[in-house]
């Protein structure tokens, strides 16, 4: 709007063209031009990151190839580099994490959207986004001190004694491992939920939930309407916050326990691709072994940008491209 | 045209509806309750034991000493926080410039296909993992100079701040009414000035929010800095050295097998958390138009 406004300033017949005029008009195209060079560095900077990590793991890529990302050795003494456990461990870390978070943000959203009296909406709220400012060091020692122990005593040995037949309650109780680490990544996947959904349930047209009580549906009736016209932006922000919590790294890092196993126990320690980088990367001697590392960095990248390029587009589809929604989480 | 016998027309009755669909309605509505009250119980807990453990740590010892070898009490992380000030206000002295300019470009110019590609750039750079920015800024900064450095250290907080601050300064440029713009302009003013002279000081205080938000967000980051700016237990002010940080030296406390070095990690927690979300907190509180994130 404001360029149209001043193109119709320079084309004004009641002055004629000047020097002066004319240098004011330079002086705008500097300025856009000059703001537009910092733009562009965006991409200057995501192109930084891309080019740093295809080019520290460009050794790795080369000797391993394929069989990196299928085997399940990783002994650097012996060069020997797999990174399927790690693999593992963040997806089913990251899908613990979905499976608590989900129900319990999409639930929050519903109500700070559709149900909370404003006052208490905006309490719950602000404590949403104080949790999302707790930095991910301070879960962790949480997590480690506090939901381990109580994990380990009183949580896992009933889940043993109780589920035990079931493959994923079976092993010992450490109180560190992926159960530990799935409900510290939940914890702080969940403000992203809450947030995003709450704001894509805003956005939803009123004539919806109107047309629905209009029809004698109750207010739970009303909300599914709702719900099944905000499902792909909800999904949209599930999907974020997958991202977010595929590449958490401190919290895990300090809650997983930090071993190379796969296990189909929930209770087992395992680690992530994120806590292996964070653990071994200062440590890692010799040239392989920092690029294997730095390959488990480039195919973390290249998972959560996908994973996050299709939650915009999700999100951006279902509120018509309303910008400050897309750009709320 | 067909006309209803008025015979035919029912008073209008308004029933209720059938008991198994009220207690649906009721179970959806208490579910949901429930999930908002749940979301509480981890802030409080955390915050809890973060006082519990933390509190009797918290002495001026702590912010004025260097920290002490295993098993000689006292010592404090002095160094750690005055690292976390000088990276973080590194990091936003490259990370504000830019994320200013390409956000008031974004909300002045960025109407077009290329400010949708950057704003969407900016979206997909804000969910890049932080430890993968940290490895791209080992490569970028600490390979060439062939040392851990605290200028490595803030380059990474600085990749994570500037998508933040690029949407939330067009976020907050937006807010500005259209008739600044159009006054101004109307008084003959150029676009850059009408830009530069009455749009910018009219978001600023926007803008200060939202850089000291991003600035908060990257004082609390910990896997960045651990293989970039690696942390260091003396004093040191210089940017090409290894620089210690709150964050780093929380880890390296806590997993210390020294009960003494766990409560410290304790205590670092709960400054840092001081630190970063009650300043978050506070701008929150008194900006309530900056869009949320």
């Amino acid at each position: 709007m404001s360029t149209a406004l001043t193109a119709g300033a320079a084309a004004s017949p009641m002055r004629p063209a000047t020097a002066r005029r004319r240098l004011s008009r330079l002086a705008d195209q500097v300025h856009q031009r000059a703001l537009g060079a910092t733009a562009l560095l965006v991409f200057l900077a995501v192109g930084l990151i891309v080019f740093e990590v295809v080019r520290g793991s460009a050794p790795a890529l080369g000797t391993l190839g394929w069989r990196f990302l299928i085997g399940t050795e990783w002994d650097p003494v012996a060069d020997h580099y797999g990174a399927l456990p790690y693999l593992f461990g963040t997806l089913v870390s990251s899908a613990l994490a979905m499976v608590m978070a989900v129900p319990l943000g999409v639930g929050t959203a519903v109500y700070l959207a559709e149900l909370a009296p404003p006052r208490v909406g905006a309490v719950v709220a602000f404590v949403v986004e104080l949790l999302a400012s707790i930095p991910s060091i301070v879960y962790g020692i949480w997590g480690l001190f506090v939901l381990a122990p109580f994990l380990r005593s009183l949580v896992e040995p009933w889940l043993i004694a109780h589920l035990g037949f079931l493959p994923l309650f079976q092993g010992f109780p450490f109180g560190i491992g992926m159960l530990n680490a799935g409900i510290v990544l939940a914890v702080m996947v969940v403000p992203t939920i809450v947030s995003l959904a709450r704001e894509i349930l805003l956005a939803m047209p009123g004539s919806l939930r109107e047309a629905a009580l209009a029809l004698g549906a109750t207010r739970a009736e009303g909300l599914g309407v709702l719900l099944d016209a905000a499902r792909p932006g909800i999904l949209g922000a599930a999907i974020l916050a997958l991202g977010r919590a595929l590449g958490e790294t401190m919290a895990v890092t300090m809650v997983i326990g930090n071993t190379n196993r796969i296990s189909a126990s929930l209770l087992a320690p395992g680690s992530t691709m994120a806590s292996v980088i964070a653990n071994e990367f200062t440590e890692a001697t010799g040239q392989l072994y920092l690029s294997a590392l730095t390959e488990i960095a480039l195919v973390l990248f290249a998972l959560t940008v996908v994973i996050n390029a299709l939650a915009r587009l999700l999100v951006l589809w279902t509120t018509g491209g309303r910008r400050d929604v897309a750009g709320s989480a | 045209m067909s006309r209803v016998a008025p015979e035919t027309l029912r008073p209008l009755r308004v029933r209720a509806p059938a008991p198994a669909r009220k207690l649906w309605n009721g179970l959806v509505i208490a579910l949901c309750t429930l999930c908002a009250a749940l979301i509480l119980l981890p802030l409080a807990l955390i915050v809890g034991h973060l006082l519990a453990r933390g509190l009797a740590g918290l002495t001026l010892g702590f912010f004025v000493h260097l920290p002490t070898p295993v098993g000689e009490p006292g010592g404090g992380m002095a160094n750690a926080i005055v690292g976390t000030f000088i990276l973080a206000g590194l990091a936003s002295l490259m990370a504000v410039p830019v994320g200013v300019g390409a956000g008031v470009w974004l909300a002045e110019y960025g109407r077009g296909r290329l400010g949708g590609l950057v704003r969407y750039t900016a979206d997909v750079m804000s969910g890049v993992p932080s430890i993968v920015v940290g490895v791209a800024a080992y490569g970028l900064v600490v390979v060439p100079m062939g040392r851990f450095s605290a200028l490595a250290g803030s380059v990474a907080l600085a990749l994570l701040m500037l998508p933040t601050i690029i949407r939330s300064t067009e976020e907050v440029v937006r807010l500005v009414p259209r008739s600044y713009r159009e006054a101004a302009l109307a008084l003959g003013a150029p676009q850059w000035r009408v830009i530069q002279q009455v749009v910018v000081p009219a978001a600023s205080g926007g803008i200060v929010t939202a850089s000291l938000l991003a600035l908060a967000r990257a004082a609390g980051e910990t896997a960045p800095l651990l293989f970039t700016a690696l942390g260091n237990r003396f004093w040191s002010l210089r940017i090409d050295q290894p620089m210690a940080s709150l964050p780093v030296y929380i880890f390296d406390y806590a997993k210390a097998p020294y009960e003494d070095w766990n409560r410290q990690a304790w205590t670092g927690a709960l400054v840092l958390l001081i630190m970063v979300s009650l300043v978050s907190g506070l701008l929150r509180l008194t900006t309530r138009r900056l869009p949320r994130r």
